[in-house]
């Protein structure tokens, strides 16, 4: 059995919201493998941007173990976790959350800056993965200079940069009309076929999910299904 | 993140914000800018006053009646003629002491007239203080002794008494009293705001017979060097003391008199450098102020920055170094311009200023210290702000 791009065994999630206490999630253990394409379903409130949190390392679980290949990550410091956000998990968010008065290539590159690689090292590698988004002639853009489709590419890049194991997207097309949220999937989909990164999509949109290999749906903080295609193999 | 790209990403992040920065650094260039100017006007008034009393002469001790303590009740003690002579035989050199009695009187040439200091003195005044004449002669031992009608004019008498006209030799009437002009003063200056060359000098005899006095108001000892100055004041104090006991006498040397006022103008250069200060303190606060706002604006940003792998410590050294840079930029622009004002000042208003090398140094160091001190807290919540939360916030 290989190690698991990140696996959740048994996580809860319980905010105190002006002393009542919300269940976010009630127990649930999810294994996304290296390499996979899934996507966890579900309406909003169900739960499902807190396990995005929780397997983005983002968030600490109330219970239960979050391991990224093979490492507890539970109990690591808020640095070690800083740390391996950067080495091991892309994020790609539903409003870009890039640096607008920044330029693509610098926007790209941010990851790197805090792993501590130099300038010019940065600079190519963040070239590079513009290239492998299609956007080799925007590097100089500022990111308000940029469509909604090239800026999510452009986070896409960034989220790449760093050659993660997992890459989270968090409604990748919610702020994208219909063909260019097309093109960002496509994008999605060849990075995952070529690169062999993990991408596991959180969506509420039935249509995009079904493009993935296996659909995690979640409700009321539990994991409802989980359908596979793995049974086509 | 190394620490020259959280220099280079301060820096950006407060270049997209000009103007807000300038604003912020503003206080800080005022307060370091008027810390500069205050001190370097209250070092310069100080450097001005003793240049006046060293311009005096040099090793010199003046001795008058009674007691210059302050609160000490007037002196009802008197210094006479005699004890002219009396100290120069005590110390062996009578070439060596001066005297004066002085009052206000009205000096007219034809139908100009002038109200001026008239110093009765004697002939060693030239020996004793820095005093040279620039035409004719000073008085004589025999002027004195004879009670001559002759004076000697400072400069600026001379000037609104006789215009371009030469004095030497020519009458002039002091107090209904007619005297002969032998001699004319170089240009001095003045001491303590006074003008000196506003001053003529006619013999003590004669100034004393004129005035309808028997006193004289103080008597100046010249030291041979600097180390013979303190006790040469002890050796006329005992001396007095032993001609009049039951009489006090002063003498003061000119480093108690600098002494004295260096004190009084060295606390005063103080009080203007701490209400400076406090200015600086005040831009300090505005500089937390706009790093509080900057952190609550920029919250996504951090947010992103903390899931994109920034650790507590590199959001907070970025703050820091932001609010640190405001205040350095700022230190920096208001060292230059307090220099250059302080220079203006001294080159086109009467205020002397002298730049203390320490002051510009203070005001920069304190300015980043202040931005150290002031951005802590401010980025201390930045590095603190959770990623989640911080990601959700619009």
């Amino acid at each position: 059995m290989t190690t698991p791009a990140i696996e959740a065994v048994d996580v809860t999630r319980v905010y105190s919201l002006g002393g009542a206490e919300v269940h976010a999630l009630r127990g649930v253990s999810l294994r996304i493998e290296a390499g996979e394409y899934a996507a966890i379903v579900g309406p909003s409130g169900s739960g499902k941007s807190t396990l995005m949190h929780l397997l983005g390392l983002l968030d600490r679980p109330s219970s239960g173990v979050i391991t990224v290949g093979g490492r507890d990550a539970t109990s690591m410091s808020d640095s070690e976790l800083a740390i391996l956000r950067n080495e091991t998990i892309g994020f790609v968010f539903q409003s870009f959350q890039l640096l607008a008065r920044t330029a693509a290539i610098d926007n790209v590159a941010l990851p790197l800056l805090y792993r501590g690689v130099g300038k010019r090292e940065r600079r190519e590698r963040a070239a590079d993965a513009l290239d492998a988004v299609g956007l080799g002639d925007r590097k100089g853009h500022k990111a308000t200079q940029l469509s909604g489709g090239e800026q999510q590419r452009v986070a896409i890049a960034r989220a790449l940069v760093g050659e993660p194991q997992l890459l989270l997207a968090d409604e990748p097309t919610g702020n994208l009309d219909t063909r260019t949220g097309g093109e960002v999937m496509e994008t999605l989909e060849r990075l995952n076929a070529e690169r062999g990164v993990a991408v596991v999509l959180v969506t509420h949109d039935r249509d995009i999910a079904v493009r993935t290999g296996r659909q995690v749906y979640v409700r009321d903080g539990l994991i409802e299904r989980d359908e596979s295609k793995a049974v086509a193999q | 993140m190394r620490l020259a790209e959280a220099f280079r990403v301060a820096l950006d992040a407060l270049r997209a914000n000009r103007l807000r920065s300038l604003l912020t650094m503003l206080g800080v260039i005022i307060g370091v800018a008027a810390v500069v100017v205050l001190v370097a006007i209250g070092s310069g008034a100080k450097q001005e006053v003793e240049a006046q009393v060293e311009g005096l002469g040099s090793n010199i001790i003046f001795v008058v009646p009674g007691s210059v303590e302050f609160g000490s009740a007037p002196s009802i003690s008197r210094l006479q003629l005699e004890d002219v002579d009396y100290l120069g035989r005590v110390i062996g050199n009578p070439d060596a002491v001066a005297t004066t009695v002085s009052s206000g009187e009205t000096v007219s040439v034809g139908s100009a007239e002038v109200f001026s200091t008239i110093a009765g003195t004697n002939e060693n005044v030239p020996n004793v203080f820095t005093r040279p004449v620039a035409r004719g002669e000073y008085l004589t031992a025999t002027d004195v002794d004879t009670r001559r009608r002759v004076a000697v004019l400072g400069s600026a008498v001379a000037k609104s008494l006789f215009g371009e006209v030469e004095p030497l030799g020519r009458q002039i009437t002091i107090a209904g009293v007619r005297f002969r002009v032998i001699g004319v003063f170089e240009e001095v200056g003045s001491t303590f705001g006074v003008s000196r060359d506003d001053e003529i000098h006619i013999p003590v005899t004669t100034a004393q017979q004129l005035f309808g006095v028997d006193r004289i108001d103080a008597i100046a000892v010249k030291a041979p060097t600097i180390d013979d100055v303190e006790p040469l004041r002890k050796e006329i104090l005992a001396a007095l003391a032993e001609e009049y006991p039951d009489e006090e006498f002063s003498a003061v040397t000119q480093s108690q008199i600098l002494g004295t006022l260096g004190q009084i103008l060295g606390l005063l250069t103080l009080v203007l450098a701490a209400i400076a200060a406090i200015s600086l303190l005040v831009g300090g606060v505005g500089v937390s102020n706009i790093m509080l706002v900057s952190v609550r604006e920029r919250t996504r940003e951090i947010g992103l920055r903390k899931a994109l792998g920034a650790r507590r410590r590199d959001i907070t050294v970025q703050f820091l170094i932001e609010a640190v840079l405001l205040t350095t930029v700022g230190g920096v622009i208001g060292m230059a311009i307090g220099i250059g004002a302080s220079l203006l000042a001294d080159t086109f208003t009467p205020l002397p200023a002298v730049i203390a090398w320490w002051s510009p140094v203070l005001a920069f160091t304190v300015s980043v210290a202040v931005g150290v001190f002031f951005g802590v807290i401010p980025a201390r919540r930045a590095g603190k702000l959770e990623p989640v939360e911080a990601l959700r916030s619009e």
